[in-house]
């Protein structure tokens, strides 16, 4: 079924969601991929603060090409989530309650998300224009020099996702 | 000897790199649309429509189609009666590869090394094969190759005892494992034979010949055929949610191999297979 949900979200909405579900996401994502989970587990490891606060955040994995003049944004379709697997599970239980991405998902990601109430969202991968028209702000936040891996805080209208691994252990794939 | 100034390739080279990623090739257009009519899963088809919708946003907008505008990989035929001058004709490459990059607002997605992994914030430098053929034009073919699908690729050093269905099991072994990852619908490029190397390389400039246009060969294009099919069966379907449409096409190049080996290669590109070929 069709709902509308406004990101940030708590775990008890996370546990609202079935996989199967249509879902088109309203308010604030940051973007994070490869290189930005990497710098983060590292500031992690030293005591040091993330660049954004993730309790009740989603993670949208993506990475865009850049935004001509008077755009807010370039192409901004998913990436692979598996390769963020291995830092995953840390930021979940740090308070982390939505994913963005495609694809699937390790055993140890699947046990986080049920111990964490994280729900795991698909876009569709190679609809980069189409999804970029959903987002009406993008503002880098951390690590400019990674160029397009970057931390990015983005506001989304009516951005669609499907729930294709719920907190319950379910999943489309 | 006809003289080609390397400018033209670079000049040619920029103008493809910002085409090719905001327009697909027709053979890949007339695969989705047929793809949307045909797929009779409800999710399926809901996922093929907004794949069209995109690709209409993509050329109206300028908005490269997918944001993974890749890392470019050239085929760069020249004739063996051509002169190439003005310069050297890779650093020719890389500059027009650099422009169209830059002027195309196309993603910047290469790292100067594997293991350190500092962007070169111009996409620089490409892949390029080049090959001597005869005449006197120049032959370049462009073929942005994004990750999520590249990744998903393999190399099988099968055995000679394995025939013909070892290389099938290759290739659906392959498309399994890849799966939602490789964002289907998939073009599935095939190497058969040659070296290591040589059916890697195969399956690459398969990846580039359009969808379908078959194999010159009965036994081969055959086996393109039977692995469509096969490989349409498996249920992956549109962004790995099911349905019938897993791939649009199955291209397989051959060569002649070893007597010890059956060397095969897999190179799974997603439905955003970016191809371009000029004649200069």
């Amino acid at each position: 079924m069709d709902k509308h949900i406004t990101v940030p979200f708590d775990r008890s909405v996370s546990e609202s969601l079935k996989a199967g579900d249509y879902i088109y996401l309203s308010g604030t994502v940051y973007v994070a991929r490869d290189a930005a989970h990497k710098r983060m587990t590292e500031a992690l490891e030293k005591g040091e603060d993330l660049p954004f606060d993730i309790k009740d955040q989603t993670i949208y994995y993506m990475g865009p090409s850049p935004a001509r003049e008077g755009r807010v944004i370039g192409s901004a379709g998913p990436t692979t989530a598996s390769r963020m697997d291995k830092y995953a599970p840390r930021l979940m239980d740090l308070g982390q309650t939505g994913m963005i991405g495609k694809g699937k998902r390790t055993e140890a990601v699947k046990d986080a998300m049920i111990r964490n109430g994280v729900t795991y969202f698909a876009a569709v991968g190679g609809a980069g224009a189409l999804l970029s028209k959903c987002i009406t702000a993008s503002e880098v936040i951390a690590y400019d020099d990674l160029g397009t891996e970057a931390v990015r805080k983005l506001t989304v209208h009516d951005f669609p996702v499907i729930v294709v691994m719920d907190c319950h252990g379910n999943s489309l794939y | 000897m006809r003289e080609v100034q390397v400018e033209t390739i670079r000049d040619a080279i920029e103008e493809m790199c910002i085409s090719v990623c905001h327009e697909l090739s027709d053979d890949m257009k007339q695969c989705l649309y047929k793809a949307y009519d045909t797929e009779t899963s409800d999710i399926g088809k809901k996922i093929l429509g907004q794949l069209k919708e995109n690709l209409d946003i993509a050329k109206e907008e300028m908005i490269p189609i997918c944001q993974d505008t890749g890392m470019a990989v050239i085929f760069l035929k020249v004739g063996q009666d051509v002169h190439l001058m003005g310069g050297d004709i890779k650093d020719a490459v890389n500059e027009g590869v650099r422009r169209g990059y830059t002027k195309g607002y196309l993603r910047k997605s290469v790292v100067a090394d594997p293991i350190e992994r500092v962007n070169t914030k111009d996409n620089t430098p490409a892949v390029i094969h080049y090959e001597i053929v005869p005449g006197d034009k120049v032959t370049v073919t462009l073929a942005p190759k994004g990750f999520g699908s590249e990744n998903m690729s393999r190399v099988f050093m099968l055995k000679p005892a394995d025939g013909i269905e070892g290389v099938k099991n290759a290739i659906l072994t392959a498309v399994k494992d890849a799966g939602p990852n490789a964002c289907p619908p998939m073009v599935v490029g095939v190497g058969v034979g040659g070296t290591f190397e040589k059916c890697a390389l195969m399956a690459k400039e398969a990846l580039t010949r359009p969808a379908g246009v078959h194999s010159d060969i009965k036994y081969v294009k055959d086996l393109e055929e039977e692995m469509l099919t096969k490989i349409n069966e498996l249920d992956i379907g549109p962004a790995g949610l099911g349905g019938v449409t897993t791939a649009f096409a199955v291209n397989i190049n051959t060569y002649p191999t070893h007597i010890a080996g059956l060397p095969v290669a897999v190179n799974i590109c997603c439905h955003v297979n970016r191809h371009i070929t000029k004649e200069i």
